[in-house]
Order: structure tokens, then sequence, then C-alpha cells
């Protein structure tokens, strides 16, 4: 394979046989139509949350709890975890060394799991000022929406863990590959989805 | 509705003795509550009796490793219109009681409470969305569709028996909640505030919630499964506008499902969160807003009419133009209008609540975005009529069914007009003249094209035709019984009757309850002739073998195969140079034979079967049911036993089997062998016994 040559909806795999990019093509795909039902839901979620920002009800308000710098950093770490991702991915693609790849991941893993630690964070502190979810429309919506962000975070945590295990059982073959470059574009997705999460929830709570 | 004192909390949660209906009906011996424990027993007692029967004749093997555990996609089908069979009769049943109670009680209480009649109306509803109708076209799809684009399989084969079981699961508790506790007296759409713990503190809107996520979840995958099948599976040379129009209407279903069913799991979780955690989305308080759960509830309800329209759409393009021995007309117009609709679909959603509050911009923008809709299906409608121009129509069960629906659909589509004009609608909104509508349109526009289908590829499946004249009687039912029942309810409608009624207060509705009433009747015998005939059918099999495939002188590629299709449907896959190609290739000279020996056979790869899937599918119903009882320890365990059963499957590797090219060819040769000495019959001898599957090649 001379020439760039995309065979499937994903990053390229690389010269690993015209099988396992023929799988590739269905898996990832289908994956991508996943991801848009995916985002159809989260969409549903930032719907909901603008029409109940509103919804405070005496209670805490979005300047009162939203601190910009803990969100800043966890930005930082989602897209910092979005570039070692893809990293770890250009090493499957040219078969580097296992450690390489495992050192990627390892980094992608190390900052998926301090952004969730900061989150945890951020949600303790809201609930020790009284902001907690049964309190308002506001904060529920608030919760629900950052909340199964987290909760996709820790699913993507959880699968990174498993793929580990599968690399050092199997290798790379071709199953490993593609469920890899799944888990990527699931992790990718869960970064563009913490932008909005960012913009829309953070930077609104404490501009708008 | 008895408040049961819980007996066990620590390990049965909320359950408590009189959550049993026998318990109940043994305390207060009321017409209602026997009725209820009846039900209840008939669950038990028929669970009972298909054990028994599996053990006695010793099929237990036989059904878990040949269909239960199955990842062949024509098994899967087959088994999801058998749960769509099932869950017809009881809904059907339950439409049977409502009409009676409404036909008895007027100014007297009838034998129904109204918390039975509110239960019945809720699950009647929910079943025949999201337990009859979704799995029927769902299994359709699942059926026909690989075979008609030259697949081997669906996509993800795996994920589609997931979606098979997570339906079976929520078809599972549907039944559950017969025998233990109560369903919601919410109706189909589970509006909040009513469904929030204040006002239904029992479980049966933990019911309706648990077992409609269910049935979404496992509707998402299928439609991720079927849009990425269509995409990516079709047959060389098959190109998108080459595709038989049920492959179209099906691609357009499966988008609408990727894009449709997440809204509805995100209003039924929300309801949830409010209902198990005390959140505030659609609360009286704190901030909740119920509009929210209406915008949410509708964006997936609106497409979902289409989601059940569209498949029977594609049916009857098939069934009309073969039966009417033609070229379907303006190919090219249908599948625009197909997906016109599809996307016409998203922008309605409103209509279901004019009466809300919105302003009149608003309600006047979707009313015409509503209206619009009409233009595409009334395309859709000259289609078939000019495919029948001038055709040799056969008057055969599916073509009788298309024909009813073209008349009553269109019927349904001018009361449909009514209702989409928001002064009118504020007149007729909750009364039976919605219902009278929306059983218009979805009994000919959904049911009667699954029937259309089921008897139309029955032979395809099982390799024999069904009982035509059973066929027949069974249709002059169901529209007979169709007319009866629904349409003396657009006068009551008109006349104000709220929907949703237990008693009644107008002694001049009198007439119009009876003639409905009558008609449900008329409806139950129309079900009641479909079991006959298919007992009829079996027993007459071997008098109706059409084992060369090919009945009805068809078009698709489905045709072109043995029936029932080997398990990998094609022994080589075919080559697709027209939008008819096995048609043109039987009757036009020149054409290569349809059916002569390949060049060469390859070994093919299919899946192995997989018990993995009916155990995700099972425990996550087992998951909700300990969600519904608030036995937490039970849920755990359960969703702990789904993330293990979906991380082993990934170490899985062995997962395929190679059928040997010696054992394809052996198994085509025969078939081209028996093929050979079957005699064509000219297709008016189709519903004859000489018809033994190969239409008459005008040479």
């Amino acid at each position: 394979m001379s020439e760039p040559e995309l065979a499937h909806a994903g990053l390229n795999l690389g010269d690993t046989g015209a099988l396992t990019q023929d799988q590739a093509e269905n898996a990832i795909f289908g994956f991508w139509i996943f991801l848009m039902s995916d985002a159809v839901i989260f969409a549903l979620l930032f719907a909901t949350y603008g029409t109940m920002i509103a919804s405070t009800v005496g209670g805490p308000t979005p300047a009162s709890e939203f601190k910009l710098l803990p969100a800043f950093v966890e930005t930082l770490l989602l897209l910092t975890s979005s570039a070692t991702f893809g990293r770890a991915t250009i090493a499957m693609k040219y078969d580097e060394p296992r450690r390489v790849l495992f050192g990627w991941l390892g980094a992608t893993l190390g900052l998926g799991l301090v952004f969730l630690a900061l989150e945890a964070n951020d949600f303790a502190t809201m609930f020790a000022h009284g902001a907690y979810p049964m309190r308002s429309g506001f904060l529920s919506s608030f919760f629900a929406l950052v909340g199964l962000h987290g909760l996709h975070v820790a699913v993507a945590c959880f699968w990174l863990v498993v793929m580990v295990v599968q690399v050092c059982a199997y290798g790379l073959d071709a199953r490993v590959r593609i469920n890899l470059l799944r888990l990527g574009l699931f992790w990718h997705l869960l970064d563009i989805v913490w932008i909005a999460i960012f913009s829309v929830v953070y930077l609104q709570g404490n501009i708008g | 509705m008895t408040v049961s004192v819980p007996l066990w909390p620590a390990v049965l949660g909320r359950f408590g003795w009189q959550d049993l209906p026998f318990v109940r009906a043994w305390e207060n011996p009321t017409i209602s509550e026997i009725i209820g424990a009846f039900a209840g027993a008939l669950v038990v007692v028929g669970a009972v009796v298909v054990a028994a029967l599996l053990t006695r004749y010793g099929k237990w093997r036989y059904l878990w490793t040949e269909w239960l555990t199955s990842l062949d996609h024509k098994k899967i089908g087959i088994m999801y219109i058998v749960v769509a069979f099932v869950m017809l009769s009881r809904a059907l049943v339950e439409a049977v009681l409502m009409r009676m109670q409404q036909a008895v009680a007027i100014e007297n209480p009838g034998f129904l409470t109204p918390d039975h009649f509110g239960q019945l109306f809720s699950t009647h509803g929910s079943i025949m969305i999201f337990f009859m109708a979704m799995p029927f076209l769902t299994g359709m799809i699942n059926y026909v569709l690989p075979l008609q684009i030259g697949a081997r399989d669906m996509a993800f084969p795996w994920a589609n028996s997931i979606a098979l079981w997570l339906t079976i699961g929520a078809a599972g508790l549907m039944m559950a909640s017969l025998v233990v506790g109560e369903f919601s007296t919410g109706g189909w759409s589970g509006y909040p505030p009513y469904t929030e713990r204040t006002f239904s503190p029992g479980v049966g809107v933990d019911y309706w919630i648990w077992a409609v996520t269910l049935g979404s979840i496992g509707s998402t995958m299928a439609g991720i499964n079927i849009a990425c099948t269509v995409y990516k599976l079709r047959a060389p040379g098959m190109r998108f506008m080459r595709m038989q129009m049920f492959a179209w209407t099906s691609l357009c279903t499966s988008i609408l499902m990727i894009f449709a069913m997440p809204p509805l799991t995100v209003a039924t979780l929300l309801l949830a969160l409010d209902r198990y955690l005390g959140f505030h989305f659609f609360t009286n308080d704190l901030g909740g807003n119920m509009m929210n759960y209406a915008n949410m509830f509708w964006l997936f309800g609106h497409p979902e009419v289409y989601i059940l329209i569209l498949p029977a759409f594609g049916v009857y393009s098939e069934v009309v133009s073969t039966f009417s021995t033609k070229d379907l007309y303006g190919y090219t117009s249908l599948v625009i209008a197909t997906m016109a609709i599809a996307v016409l679909s998203f922008t309605v959603w409103v209509h279901h609540f004019f009466t809300m509050g919105q302003s009149a911009n608003v309600n006047a923008a979707f009313g015409i975005a509503t209206m619009t809709i009409g233009v595409p299906t009334g395309v859709k409608i000259y289609d078939w009529i000019w495919t029948m121009f001038r055709g040799e129509v056969r008057f055969t069960v599916p073509m009788l069914y298309a024909l009813a629906f073209m008349m009553t659909f269109v019927l349904g589509g001018f009361t449909g007009i009514i209702l989409a004009m928001p002064p009118l609608d504020y007149l007729v909104h909750n009364t039976l003249f919605l219902v009278a509508h929306f059983h218009n349109m979805l009994i000919p526009g959904l049911l009667y094209g699954m029937l259309a289908g089921y008897h139309y590829w029955f032979p395809k499946a099982f390799g024999f035709r069904l009982d035509e004249r059973w066929g027949r009687i069974a249709f002059t039912c169901w529209v007979v019984g169709f007319y009866l029942a629904f349409f003396p309810l657009y006068v009551l409608g008109a006349s104000g009757m709220a929907r949703r009624t237990q008693a009644i207060f107008e002694p001049s509705f009198r007439p119009w309850l009876y003639v409905a009433g009558v008609g449900a009747f008329v409806l139950l015998a129309a079900l009641t002739s479909l079991g006959i005939q298919l007992w009829v059918s079996i027993r007459d099999r071997a008098r109706t073998q059409v084992e060369a495939g090919d009945p009805w002188d068809g078009r698709g590629l489905e045709w072109s195969v043995s029936a029932p299709p080997p398990e990998y449907n094609f022994a080589v896959l075919p080559l697709i140079d027209g939008r008819n190609p096995f048609y043109d290739h039987k009757h036009d000279e020149g054409q290569p034979d349809p059916y002569a020996s390949p060049l060469a056979y390859e070994d093919i790869v299919v899946p192995r079967g997989s018990a993995t899937s009916v155990v995700i599918g099972l425990t996550a119903a087992v998951a909700a049911f300990g969600l519904i009882w608030e036995i937490w320890g039970l849920t755990i365990v359960a969703l702990q036993v789904i993330v293990a059963a979906v991380v082993l499957r990934s170490f899985g590797r062995d997962q395929h089997r190679t059928i040997p090219a010696a054992e394809v060819a052996r198994e085509h040769e025969a078939w081209l062998a028996r093929v050979r000495t079957t005699p064509a019959i000219p297709r008016q001898l189709e519903t004859a016994v000489v018809n033994r599957g190969l239409a008459e090649i005008v040479a």
C-alpha cells in the first residue's frame, strides 16, 4: 500500500491484508451508525438542559455552582487523551513494539481516570453546596447530561482495560484491531461531546 | 387497586401476596378480579403446557440448538414473527374486553373496574405497538431483506440475536405483569406527571418503563443492523436503484429506527430517574416540565408511525407488482416518495399536542407540515393503481389485502387531514375520533401489510403454501371487522365521546357501541381463522409443497433460491445486471438460465449459534424485573452477568463455521435437479395443487 487509501470508514489499518480491511469495512461503518444514535441521546439531553437552565426554583444556579478552572483542566485532560489514543492507533497501524502501544494506551487510560476523578470531585463539591439533582429541574438536567457523559467515559475506560488484556491474549489479530478502532471512535466522540458540554454548560454558566 | 404489604422486603422487594391476581380474586371475587386472575392463570398454564410438551416430545435440545441460539437471520426473523402473533392474540382479546365493557357500561358500572380498564388500554396500546407491530416488521425485514439484496446474512448476526432476545425479554415482562403485580394505567404513551411516583406509586408504570426501554434498545440495534446490511452487503451489481421496493422501505425504516428510538429511550429513562431517584424532569413541582416529555415521546412517536407503515408499503409494492404481472409503475417516484416520507416524519411531532399551549403560529406550521405527508403517500397510491392498470391481476390473498389497504388507508388519510387542522383538532382531540383515525391508519397500513407479507413469503420460509380458502375467510373477517369496529368510533368521537372511557353516560351512544362491539368479535374471528389456516396448511403441506422456490412468478432475488433457502442463502453470490434480474433471466430469451449450474463453488463461512445473546436478553429482563420490584441485589447480579457475557464473547475467537464447497455443491445440485423435474405451471394456476413452486418459463 504505497499511497494513502482509506479502505473503510475509520483510521487506516495499514498493511493488514484484504480480509481484515474487509471485516473492518462493515464493523466500523456499523459503529459510526451506532455513534449517530448515541449522539441523538446527547442532543436531547442538551435540549432538555437548555429548556431547564432557568428552572432553578430558588436553589443553586449555574453561576453559583460552575467553576471554570476545573472544567478547563478537565477539557485539557480529555483533549490530550484523544491525542494519546490517536498515537496508540498509529502504533497499532505500523506494528510498533508492543510496549509503545501499551504506553500510549496506558497514558490514555490514566488521563481518562484523572478526568473522572476531577469530575467526581466537582460533583462532590456541588453536593456539599446542596446542589444535588433532586433539588431542581435545572440540577436534574445538569446531572443527567454531564453524568451520562461521565458514565460513557467510565465505560470507555473499562473497555480499554479489556482491550489491553485482549492484546496480551491474542496479539493484534483482526478482531482486536477492529475493536481498538471502534474504541478509538468512541473515545473521540466523548471528546467532542465534552467540548459541547464545556461550551454549553460551563462557559454559558460563567459568562452568560 | 389494592395496596399490598411487602412480604419480605430484604429478598422480595415490594412483593406482597396481594400482588398475585389469584389472591386478589379470592379475597374480592368480582368479575373484574376474576378476569384478571383468569388471564394470569392462562399465562402460567400456557407456559407449563409448552414446557411439558417440549419435554414429552424431547424437543428442548432441538429448540435450543436449532432455533433459540441460532444467529441465522431467517430463523431470527421467524422467531420475531412468532412473538408478534402471540402478543397480537393477547392484545386483541384485551380489545374485545374493552369493547364489551363499553357496550355494557352505558349508565351502568359494567364488569371492569376503572383501574382494570386503565390497565387494559395501556397494555393493549403498548403491546400492539412495541410487541406486535415492531417484532412483526423487524422479523419480516430480517427474513426477506438479505435474500432480496443478495446477502448471506445480516451485517451483525450476534447483535441481531441480542435485539431479538431483548424484545422477547421485554415481551416476557409484559406477560409477567399479568401474573405478578399490575400494569400501568397511564396509556401507551405514559404521560407524566400522572406516571410519576406521586400519582402512580405501584409497580405498573415501572413495568411499562422497563418493557418499553428494553424493546426500544432492541429496536435501535435492529435498525443499525438493517441499515448496515443494506449499505454494505448488497450483492455485486446491486446498485441502490436496482433494489426491490421492500429493501428500500426497510432501509428507510431502519434509518428512522436509528434516529427515533433514542428519544424514546431518553424519555423513559428520565421518567425512571424521576421515579427512582426523585429527579425533577417531568414533575409538577421544583422546576419539572412535562412538555419536555411530550416533545421527546413524540419525537419518537411520530416517526414510529412511519417505521410501522413503510415496510408495509414495501410489501404492497412487491405484492401488487407480482400479482399484476407487471413491473412496478414509477419505481423512481416510489423511492423518492419513501425517502420524502421518512424525512417529513421528523417534522410533524407537535401535531400530537396541538392543544397543549404552544402558539397558533407553531400549530399552523406543524399542521401544514402534517398535511404535506399526504403528497408522497398519494404518489404511492397512484403508482400502485397504475401498476395494476392493464395488468393481469390475480386476486390472491396478499393482493386482496393490498386492495383493501388502498381503499381503507385513503379514508383514514382523509380523517388525518381533519386532525391536521389545529382548529378542528381542538374539537375532536382526545375523543374516539382520534382512536378511529389511528386504527384506520395502522390496521390497513401495518397489520394488513404484514399479513400480506406473511401470506406472500410463507412458502419461501417453510416450503409450502398457506391455505387459500381460510386465508380468504380471515381476510374477509379482518376487513369487515375493521369497518364495524372503527367506523362507529368516528361518529362517537365527533359526538364528543372521550377516549379511554370506562363507563358511558350518554344513552344515544348505545347503538354505535354495540356495532363496534360486534366488530371486535369479528376481528377475533379473523385471528381465529388465521390460526385455523395455519393448522390446515400444516396438515395439508404435502399437497402444497413449493420446494422449487418460486410459486408466484416472483421478481426479487429471494425467489431464485430453494424454499426454504439454505442456511447460507445463495450457493454462489448472484451478479446483478438489472432491476429484476431473476424475473428477466426467467422470461427473456438470450438471458442466462437462472437455474443453470454455477461454474464453481466456494467454501462458505456462517456464524455459529451463540447462547450469550439469549443470556444477555433474558438477563436484561431479570435486571428490569429486579428494578420493578426493588429487588436491588437481583438487578446488580443480573447487570454483572450481562457485562461478563459481553466481555466473554469479545474474547471468543472460534465463532464461525465453514461449510465446505463440496457440501454446498451437493445441496445446490440436488436442488437444481429437483427444479428440472418440477412441472412449470402458468400463473393462473398458482393457487392450485399443481403449483410445486416453478412458475412457467415462457421460452
